[in-house]
């Protein structure tokens, strides 16, 4: 194979991975940025999407059970996103390290419930055949490149989520209630914003997209009850980079850790892989530790 | 609060006089959750007083437990003449790597397992509170210092023993650790090594080093705005909660007789700090009682229902932090929480 197909094979990986990253992270950036919450039982939102959509697929067999999928892994982890958020991060969101430390009871629940339904060693959602091909390459410097189309599907399921998500924050009058609240909570209350109908909207939207990125992850390898927990890692030093429940940032942030892990592991193991991750992201804060984004704001601590 | 002077006397005298008390089994989970409470009193320190919560302490106590086993795994070896540790031989090592010959001598082995936790602690922590990285930042980049910790062991097969981790001890500096005899000697030094653990915090805790700690949790810019410097605060308290770690983690493994990934990833390393949760932050004695507690409880739930034990842990974490922040200890107080718990929102945000 051609070094330079190589290369650009990797550099595809790293930014399929980062979409996978962005569609994981997403809903935790925007609930931190309102809340400064963080919630450990959205790896478990991947994992209830991953099984709703191997649910669905019993259902609705055929090429198309994964569209109906998506919707109904976004409905169900968000109607479970909204539940938590009422009864645990509601009354605990004034303290943030305890809210972790709940939610990471909650996430330990859910793995074992569906360890108990589903069983430990995971279920497994098979493409349908319109997503059964690669593009390869044949001549040229590319030679030898393949793209499979799966990869291909979930930058597309990427972009439209980050574009759909955009437009909401950006277009949108609920977008505008987000953005307020994100910059100053009281006078955003005291102009009239139901700041906390926009905490649990903005929640349930998260762990919405977390649910839709679960039916990707589904297609990509078999469900377990532990498969969020692989992700979700990943996704928390996105939010750490991407600076406080910014969508860019959050993007830029998800590129970085899928671009660095894809093209480490050219030269090393994946275990050393996931460490210097870690050492880049401290040596990163040590640059910006406000992330790649900084919101602008007058609060000294928030 | 401290406890009644009567009381503190007769758990001193119940935990010295175990060994003869309790049969050798009991002894065995005693000892190991003694261990444990070493871990649980640097989380108090650095979390309940300093508001540091570190979802990373299993990498300390793995750090302390891996530089005592590597030393015991060398014991009565000719190292000279080219012996192994069995479990290089079957990973095709041809020779001890440089790194194991650090660990040869039993004494230094013993400072390293003070000092090697102790100073990643210090360096690890610098490089994160001197750009006022904290709170819920600072958890997340913990929990995943864990899991490369842990998967780094896992992979490094040849050099750590990979996910079996290291195991097969028999002596220390000559001396056998495997009789009845000897158990009871390890679980007499544990018992005193938590004793002096927490009245050196208690002590610590009464000077100005603890005010500041707890000034730095409840306001960290208006001790900057009054002209303190909080970074050496933090980095002590954390450097000091790896060091007890790492004791903690040396001394499970001569307990248990084995240190492995699984002791030290993310799971453990969290379920480290609901011990805490469940004794009382905010109070020494409750680090070690909710430790010796919820271990009680989880040896004996999971041996009757596995899967029920992952439940209760769950649902242990969710009640006790909503509706219990201060532990059972802070049932035995008067209602004094760290006023951040009690502070509102709004004046959070300002």
């Amino acid at each position: 194979m051609h070094e330079s197909a190589f290369l650009i094979g990797q550099v595809f990986n790293g930014i399929s991975v980062a979409s996978l990253f962005v569609m994981a992270a997403l809903g935790l950036a925007l609930s931190f940025g309102l809340m400064r919450v963080i919630n450990m039982a959205h790896g478990e939102m991947l994992m209830l999407g991953g099984y709703l959509a191997y649910l669905t697929l019993l259902v609705v067999p055929g090429p198309l059970g994964i569209l109906v999928a998506m919707p109904v892994a976004f409905l169900g982890a968000a109607f479970l996103g909204g539940i938590l958020e009422l009864t645990v991060i509601h009354r605990l969101s004034t303290r943030p390290l305890d809210t972790l430390l709940a939610t990471w009871g909650v996430s330990l629940i859910l793995q074992q419930a569906a360890r108990n339904l589903f069983g430990a060693i995971g279920v497994q959602v098979v493409a349908p055949t319109w997503l059964d091909h690669t593009i390869s390459f044949s001549t040229g410097i590319l030679s030898g490149l393949t793209l499979p189309d799966t990869r291909l599907f979930i930058l597309l399921v990427a972009a439209l989520i980050l574009g759909g998500v955009a437009l909401l924050i950006n277009k949108t009058r609920l977008g505008l209630y987000v953005r307020a609240v994100n910059q100053d909570r009281p006078t955003a209350a005291a102009l009239g914003v139901n700041a906390r109908l926009v905490d649990l909207t903005v929640f349930a939207l998260g762990t919405g997209v977390a649910g839709l990125a679960g039916v990707i992850l589904a297609l990509l390898g078999p469900v377990t009850p532990t498969v969020g927990q692989s992700y979700i890692v990943p996704a928390f030093l996105v939010v750490i980079l991407g600076g406080l429940g910014s969508l860019v940032g959050t993007t830029i942030a998800s590129l970085m850790v899928g671009l660095f892990t894809a093209l480490i592991e050219i030269y090393v193991d994946v275990s050393v892989a996931q460490v210097l991750l870690l050492v880049f992201v401290i040596l990163f804060i040590q640059i910006r530790p406000q992330g790649v984004i900084a919101v602008r704001s007058r609060a000294l601590e928030g | 609060m401290k406890p009644a002077l009567p009381i503190t006397l007769l758990v001193l005298v119940l935990g010295a006089a175990a060994p003869w008390l309790i049969s050798a089994y009991e002894l065995s989970l005693l000892g190991r959750f003694l261990a444990f409470s070493l871990v649980a009193l640097g989380i108090m320190l650095t979390w309940g007083e300093g508001g540091i919560l570190s979802l990373g302490q299993g990498v300390f106590f793995g750090l302390g437990g891996y530089a005592l086993a590597m030393h015991l795994k060398l014991e009565g070896l000719d190292i000279a003449n080219g012996d192994m540790p069995d479990f290089m031989t079957w990973s095709g090592v041809s020779a001890l790597p440089t790194l194991w010959r650090f660990f040869v001598n039993p004494w230094l082995s013993l400072v390293y397992v003070v000092l090697v936790p102790g100073l990643f602690a210090a360096f690890f922590g610098w490089l994160v509170f001197r750009r006022r990285i904290g709170g819920v930042y600072f958890a997340l980049i913990t929990q995943a210092l864990a899991l490369a910790f842990a998967t780094l062991l896992v992979s490094q097969q040849a050099l750590t023993g990979g996910f079996n981790g290291l195991t097969n001890f028999s002596t220390f500096a000559g001396y056998d650790i495997t009789s009845q005899g000897a158990a009871r000697v390890i679980y007499l030094i544990t018992f005193m090594l938590v004793v002096a653990a927490y009245f050196a915090l208690r002590w610590l805790l009464a000077t100005r080093f603890g005010t500041m700690l707890r000034a730095t949790r409840d306001g960290e810019n208006r001790i900057r705005f009054l002209g303190h410097n909080p970074l050496p605060y933090k980095v002590v308290a954390f450097t000091i909660a790896g060091s007890l770690s790492g004791i903690g983690g040396a001394l499970f493994t001569l307990h248990a007789g084995v240190i492995s990934p699984a002791l030290v990833g993310v799971v453990p390393s969290i379920e480290m700090v609901v011990w805490v949760a469940v004794g009382g932050r905010g109070v020494l004695w409750g680090a070690i009682a909710g430790t010796l507690l919820v271990n009680f409880a989880k040896d004996e739930i999971s041996s009757a229902l596995p899967s029920l034990w992952l439940y209760a842990l769950g649902a242990l974490f969710v009640l006790v932090v909503s509706f219990l922040p201060g532990g059972i200890a802070g049932m035995f107080s008067n209602p004094r929480l760290p006023p951040r718990l009690l502070r509102r929102r709004q004046e959070v945000v300002e």
